[in-house]
């Protein structure tokens, strides 16, 4: 006899997602062990950027000590070559280095959504204007215009955060914007039309919701890519070198010559701290790659007596 | 179940397992082919049709698996086969013709080389000797041996469909699978593609599965004809046979559904709105060569009302 | 080839873009620049560096329209200013004296990057679940996600001081004469390892995931399947049916990471004081010499965009669906 059937048959119409499958995302990623780490690791950086005066109360900067001293059991990192507590630097540079990614990347990501909506929606003229505007900032290589940019500007946080955003924006446009034409192309959206919805209706509330997990991957990446181009920056000499951030700590580190000095404490935790919060951001973007996109799932090993896999095939 | 079949299907049982369930595509379907014989597969998108094929030559891919069941071509197991044996196996006992040859055929190479790929991976031929059968191949579909530089987008619709049926009888096969060889094409064109199909067989005298949705091609062109639904056989026997007298509501929903355009206007009779079988029983035999599965209580209720004439398609 | 000339079309625009960012940057600065840099150095500038300095500012009368038409004039013809660290080297020949170091570094980690991220997709993408597959991605996105100068540091640190076994600075050994002599040449390669290195670890990340991605993606398309339903050896399939398809978003995004890789030769350039431009683009930064900033500019913005023209030519070379339209 056979069992009853298991398959819905109904024909395929468009779909838009529900509720249920954003709460499928959530569900992925809390069981997904990638995007655990990667959360783990921003929670601790965000924690010690918020606890930092508290923890290392007094300002970062001060003269406190003999100069460059290795770790040892009163300062944890050692002391730069001015004699400042390295530990201290790196806990309060969290502060400005993760304000200032995080701002950057989330004005780029919402000028990028802007753009690349308009886009895709209005089509034309419009599209071809604003695509040529995006193609041409991708184009331009982002560390010489970064430099420019910040070299004729007043230095500052304020500075760092917009010339961040100039470069940075066009990526996220791009990679929304033919995300946006795919969606747009979808029938439910010419229903809303056809409806009389508004533009700007239509756009952020049929468009935009289904594009969830592009635009997750997007703000990471523009964090990502934002916390990179600062350190370079700041590396450069053309952050405001006044400030405690990790950047700026690298930037004293290679101005005082540490590397040739031996004192490896200085020049090691602030990098090391960037590459983490971006190792844990890319982490997260991984684990959302994985569970929207089925097939990128690490493949599980399937027991012997299966007699399809297409990897015994293939040998 | 005679020995002289050249395919014989036992029961295959194929599921795609998910990770919140596991889907029925294919549910205890039992069937054979001679030699020589045109076996056609009908039923609605999603019944299982496509699936029977692509595991007669192996290429489900995870998460589809066999569950149980066998395959025998020939008396040899196809499920066992492995490596070298099954590529060796692989069109030159079994070919097929995919639905849309536009997606089949590799866009950044020509068609003489994708052709020439068939005999220098089975026959060691020289280029020379390789590219003189690629020419026959195309005469043989009427195409001009020209065309044997050209890449796929470069030719119409027909010729594509015509190039990939050359492809398949390149080495002789003793079965062919048609997979809707002609469901992206015109009807015009369709025409020409079958008669086409039909001539080539009547030439070379290979067996053929035909799996369509289309009953009035299939009625005309096949030898015995199997209708399916949600996995299932729901009957079986001589094409003429169950285009004239089909014993099972479903068979008759679905010739039904194709009006006739000439004789006097009638009401079009399906299955009815919103109706679906749901359990389907095994084949019972209903006169010489003729099967048909039992019907459930529940659907029989579910089908009567609807059996004395109403409105709407199979749906 | 309508193709290509859309794409120059474009370039063309970029182009302009940059020398008219180039013409407002420096009249959106606030307050008295010029007399800032008088100051610091401590009047020690002739008077052509100050005119010269005006212009660039915008300070000397002229009506905007005439100075932004000289300006462009003059990039036309090559002449970007006089340097301010370096009075009175034109800065075209102080960026010309130097770019060949930043072009052999830049195009050898470019290169080698590409081709071993590429190479190393493809075999994650066809062996699923295999070492390359898993574990070899995490670890790559770990080390890309390193500054590269700071990777550089540790680069140098590790193995130039404490091990001592690759060159500390430059891009050859001053005792020796620049020729096309095997000494020279191999004592070019010593130097060149570290930054190269630095360089090709961050970078080999993306190619391999983008590759990855991308074969992974190709692997589900129906010529795959027909391809392997022929009965093709499994490494033709992968070769000539699905890496030759999926190199083509790869070259496209080569074109982009032109402009990523140009920045982190940059960066590597300084802690190496690697003797390129990038190098100088510090020093500039460093003294304020603005004519050689923007002339910097200009060039590696001209250096990538042309770089993505050949790019362009080789895709159409390669995807034969551009070539009819």
């Amino acid at each position: 006899m056979s069992t009853p059937i298991t398959t819905a048959l109904s024909p395929i119409k468009p779909t838009r997602l529900s509720g249920r499958s954003r709460s499928g995302l959530l569900h992925g990623l809390m069981t997904n062990r990638k995007a655990m780490l990667g959360a783990a690791l921003l929670v601790f950086f965000i924690l010690l950027a918020l606890l930092a005066p508290v923890l290392f109360p007094g300002n970062p900067s001060r003269i406190t000590a003999l100069a460059s001293q290795e770790p040892s059991a009163q300062y944890w990192l050692g002391t730069t070559a001015k004699g400042q507590d390295v530990l201290a630097l790196t806990a309060h540079g969290a502060r400005i280095s993760l304000f200032v990614g995080l701002i950057a990347g989330l004005v780029s990501t919402i000028i990028g959504i802007l753009v690349g909506l308009a886009s895709a929606y209005f089509g034309r003229v419009i599209d071809e204007s604003l695509s040529v505007v995006t193609n041409i900032f991708l184009l331009i290589p982002g560390l010489p215009l970064l430099v420019i940019l910040a070299a004729f500007l007043p230095p500052g946080v304020g500075t760092v955060i917009f010339v961040l955003i100039i470069t940075g924006w066009a990526g996220s446009a791009r990679v929304l914007r033919s995300q946006a034409l795919s969606i747009r192309s979808k029938d439910f959206v010419a229903a809303s039309q056809v409806t009389g919805d508004r533009a700007g209706w239509i756009m952020l509330r049929e468009i935009l919701p289904n594009m969830a997990s592009n635009v997750m991957g997007t703000l990471l990446g523009c964090i990502i890519g934002a916390i990179g181009a600062q350190a370079g920056l700041e590396f450069l000499g053309l952050g405001d070198t006044a400030t405690v951030s990790w950047g700026t700590n690298l930037y004293w580190a290679g101005n005082e010559g540490a590397l040739l000095t031996g004192s490896w404490w200085v020049f090691l935790p602030s990098g090391l701290c960037i590459a983490l919060v971006a190792f844990a951001l890319s982490l997260f973007n991984y684990a959302v790659d994985e569970v929207t996109n089925p097939r990128l799932r690490t493949v599980k090993k399937r027991p012997a007596t299966a007699p399809l896999s297409r990897m015994e095939d293939a040998q | 179940m005679s020995s002289d079949r050249l395919l014989e299907i036992d029961n295959l049982t194929v599921q795609y397992r998910g990770d919140v369930r596991t889907t029925t595509a294919v549910d205890h379907v039992s069937f054979g082919i001679s030699p020589g014989e045109i076996f056609g597969l009908a039923g609605e998108s999603g019944c299982g049709k496509s699936t029977i094929a692509n595991t007669i030559l192996r290429l489900l891919k995870y998460p589809a698996e066999v569950a149980s069941g066998t395959i025998r071509f020939d008396g040899r197991d196809v499920l066992a086969l492995n490596g070298e044996e099954l590529r060796q196996f692989r069109w030159r006992e079994v070919a097929m013709v995919f639905q849309s040859a536009m997606n089949s055929l590799n866009p950044v190479i020509t068609i003489g080389e994708q052709m020439r790929d068939i005999f220098t991976a089975h026959l060691d031929l020289t280029r020379r000797a390789a590219d003189a059968r690629c020419a026959e191949l195309l005469e043989l579909v009427q195409i001009d041996r020209n065309r044997l530089k050209a890449f796929p987008h470069q030719l119409s619709g027909g010729m594509r469909q015509r190039v990939v049926i050359a492809m398949a009888v390149a080495l002789r096969p003793r079965m062919l699978i048609l997979d809707e060889p002609t469901t992206a094409l015109d009807v015009v064109v369709q025409q020409e593609i079958m008669a086409e199909i039909k001539a080539l067989q009547a030439e070379l005298g290979f067996s053929v599965l035909f799996i369509t949705h289309d009953m009035s091609l299939m009625v005309e062109l096949s030898h015995q004809m199997a209708v399916m639904y949600a996995g299932r056989i729901v009957e079986q026997g001589p094409a003429a046979t169950l285009h004239r007298q089909p014993a099972h509501a479903y068979t008759r929903a679905l010739m039904n559904a194709f009006p006739p355009i000439t004789g006097p206007r009638v009401p079009l009779r399906g299955l009815g709105e919103g109706v679906r079988l749901t359990r389907v029983g095994d084949l019972q035999p209903v006169g010489h060569n003729h099967w048909s599965a039992a019907v459930s209580h529940e659907d029989r209720e579910r089908l009567t009302p609807h059996a004395a004439g109403s409105e709407g398609g199979p749906r | 080839m309508r193709f290509i000339l859309r794409r120059i079309g474009f370039y063309l625009i970029a182009f302009w873009v940059s020398i008219t960012l180039n013409f407002l940057l420096p009249r959106f600065m606030p307050g008295d620049p010029i007399s800032r840099m008088l100051s610091r150095s401590q009047d020690k500038m002739t008077a052509e560096q100050v005119l010269q300095l005006q212009r660039l500012f915008g300070l000397d009368n002229r009506p905007l329209l005439q100075q932004y038409t000289s300006y462009v004039a003059d990039v036309l013809t090559g002449n970007m200013g006089v340097s301010i660290s370096r009075f009175p080297t034109p800065v075209s020949e102080v960026i010309a004296s130097q770019i060949g170091w930043t072009l052999l570094l830049g195009a050898t980690s470019l290169l080698l990057a590409a081709l071993i991220g590429n190479l190393l997709g493809i075999v994650a993408a066809w062996r699923r679940g295999s070492l390359v597959d898993s574990a070899l991605p995490p670890l790559l996105i770990f080390i890309g996600s390193f500054p590269y100068f700071w990777l550089a540091m540790g680069a140098l640190y590790v193995f130039g001081i404490m091990l001592g076994w690759f060159p500390l600075r430059h891009a050859y050994d001053s005792e020796l004469d620049p020729g096309f002599t095997w000494a020279f040449i191999s004592n070019v390669g010593y130097h060149l390892v570290l930054p190269a290195l630095t360089i090709v670890l961050v970078s080999i990340g993306g190619w391999m995931l983008g590759m990855r991605n991308t074969m992974i993606a190709t692997n589900s398309e129906d010529y795959i399947t027909m391809a392997e339903a022929k009965g093709l050896k499994p490494r033709r399939i992968m070769l000539r049916y699905a890496a030759r398809n999926a190199m083509l978003p790869s070259v496209t995004s080569f074109g982009m990471g032109i402009g990523f890789v140009v920045g982190g030769a940059l960066l590597t350039e300084t802690v190496f004081a690697y003797p390129g431009v990038g190098y100088q683009l510090l020093t500039s930064v460093q003294g304020l010499d603005y004519p050689l900033m923007q002339g910097l500019f200009l060039i590696i913005t001209s250096a990538v965009l042309l770089a993505n023209l050949l790019v362009d030519i080789v895709y159409v070379r390669l995807d034969p669906r551009v070539r009819t339209n």
